[in-house]
């Protein structure tokens, strides 16, 4: 019982630590790819190769004064951040980072939990991810935040119904909702490949919504500087604003994560029992290749902010209520007819 | 053991919360609150192993719905200030009736903790039981209500339009 306590504790605060440094080098790679792609050097002054701005940004942050507005409602507007870096920390629970680690005959497995509800909870947590925008931007007070919010909550409903169904015509396929067996369906051999292979529309769909949901460009309306001050946050300083950008930083930590273990494979390489490597040795790679997957997702969030230019409101909305939807409906009816045939010719 | 004080504590929550939504003053705060309850419920149903429900409670009453009833809070900007007044006899009604109310609850739990209740799957809340319950025993009623879901939707966007052509 004390051993299994200390064992998981270990493992929240391991994967919460690096949720945290990812998130914080995030902000770098972001930094140094802007740079790159729009022909500049980036930050190059804090160490080599500006390898420390992150913890230059954390410091200044935290120096800079704190301004709550007068009018506001204290406790809300304190709350606000704190649940929109809750909810982005909550998801990593139930992510397989690993397959089990043997240490002297007992078996560690490398998910916090692998509850059978998997996918629902990650639903139910960007579900409450609403309030942390919605909170803070009602309880600033300022016309702004609120249009702010209330954009950034009507936009992430939207793309959360489409990312539901897209995920569906996934767990329709693969019989399961926990991520752990997801994952471990999509293991090499036998040409049996990744999800994507099988759900491409469904991946295509899930992607956008990520983007939409992590508030990323193209989908960065509800902090529209041209149009909304700063959005939600327009009324927050110091760390809270910083626990606010963190956040999305994380959630696209996590977000990669989910991708990487619905759609490709999570922690599965190719060829991973056929090399003859010792099972721990497989696990540590199959981390690795995990994190391999999730830094090519965020890349390519980084890679489409810089790219694409942002959608008109009205434009975002008809692509997920007139286009993803009707679409990721389809998707579902195509899947269970395919699984049917199937089932029913044996191919 | 340990599963008894959560649920003490939860059901604490719970009521807690509950009563806030009523007692507060401000909507905001009172919709919160609510949200606050939801959980607590929801939390519950895990205790109960039913953990579907409480997976899909989150989602829809907590994320999606209550989200809807902020929107329109926030959008009304309801205050102290703006509060209709309510005439004495209307409160005096409200009294007696949910006076009326408590007796009968009252009336009705009395002598309910000596029925022994049947002790039924204690996994039949589990989504691989509930699926096969929902799909196997009840696919009629599940269908209709389905049904039911599409008639309120359609009629939804029926009173949203603007003009119908």
């Amino acid at each position: 019982m004390i051993s299994f306590l200390i064992y998981k504790t270990i493992l929240v605060i391991v994967i919460f630590a690096v949720s945290l440094v990812v998130a914080m080098y995030s902000t770098y790679g972001e930094r140094k790819i802007a740079a790159f792609m729009q022909d500049r050097i980036g930050p190059n002054r804090a160490g080599p190769f500006g390898i420390l701005q992150p913890l230059a940004d954390g410091v200044k942050m935290f120096m800079k004064e704190e301004i709550i507005p007068d009018v506001s409602n204290k406790a809300l507007f304190i709350l606000g951040p704190c649940i929109a870096m809750l909810t982005a920390c909550m998801t990593g629970v139930v992510i397989p980072w690993g397959d089990a680690i043997t240490i002297g005959g007992e078996k560690y497995s490398l998910q916090i939990t692998d509850i059978n509800i998997g996918v629902l909870y990650m639903f139910g947590v960007l579900s409450i991810g609403v309030y942390g925008v919605m909170i803070g931007g009602w309880a600033s007070n300022n016309k702004f935040s609120l249009l702010g919010a209330i954009r950034a909550s009507s936009q992430m409903i939207s793309y959360e119904v489409a990312m539901g169904l897209s995920i569906i015509a996934l767990v329709m396929m693969t019989g399961t909702i926990s991520l752990k067996e997801i994952t471990e369906q999509q293991a090499g051999g036998n040409w049996n490949m990744w999800n994507v292979v099988y759900q491409p529309v469904g991946f295509l769909i899930f992607l956008i919504c990520a983007f939409a949901e992590t508030n990323r460009t193209p989908f960065d309306l509800p902090e529209c500087e041209t149009e909304l001050v700063g959005g939600y946050h327009t009324e927050y300083s110091s760390m809270k604003l910083g626990f606010y950008l963190f956040a999305e930083y994380i959630n696209m930590f996590i977000s990669s994560a989910v991708i990487a273990t619905l759609y490709f494979g999570g922690y599965n390489f190719p060829f991973m029992h056929d090399l003859g490597l010792s099972e721990n040795l497989i696990t540590i790679l199959g981390v690795v290749a995990l994190f391999a997957k999730i830094f090519f997702f965020i890349f390519l969030y980084m890679w489409v902010r810089w790219t694409v230019p942002r959608f008109r409101y009205d434009q975002l909305m008809n692509l997920g209520w007139k286009i993803l939807i009707p679409l990721s409906i389809g998707n579902i009816m195509l899947t269970g007819l395919i699984t049917l045939l199937r089932q029913k010719y044996h191919f | 053991m340990m599963i008894k004080y959560i649920f003490y504590f939860l059901a604490f929550v719970s009521v807690f919360s509950a009563l806030m939504v009523v007692v507060s003053k401000n909507p905001v705060h009172c919709v919160l609150y609510l949200i606050m309850c939801f959980f607590s419920i929801a939390g519950h149903y895990v205790l109960l192993n039913a953990q579907f429900l409480a997976a899909v409670h989150v989602i829809v009453y907590a994320g999606a719905i209550m989200v809807l009833f902020l929107f329109v809070i926030m959008l009304l900007n309801l205050n102290t200030q703006s509060e209709p007044h309510k005439s004495t006899w209307l409160k005096f009604a409200a009294a007696i009736t949910s006076g009326l109310l408590l007796v009968i609850l009252v009336g009705t739990l009395k002598g309910s903790e000596t029925m022994v209740m049947p002790v039924g799957n204690p996994n039949a809340g589990l989504i691989k039981n509930l699926g096969n319950t929902l799909f196997k025993d009840f696919l009629l009623p599940f269908e209709v209500s389905s049904i039911l879901f599409l008639v309120a939707m359609v009629g939804a966007v029926m009173l949203g339009k603007k003009e119908i052509k």
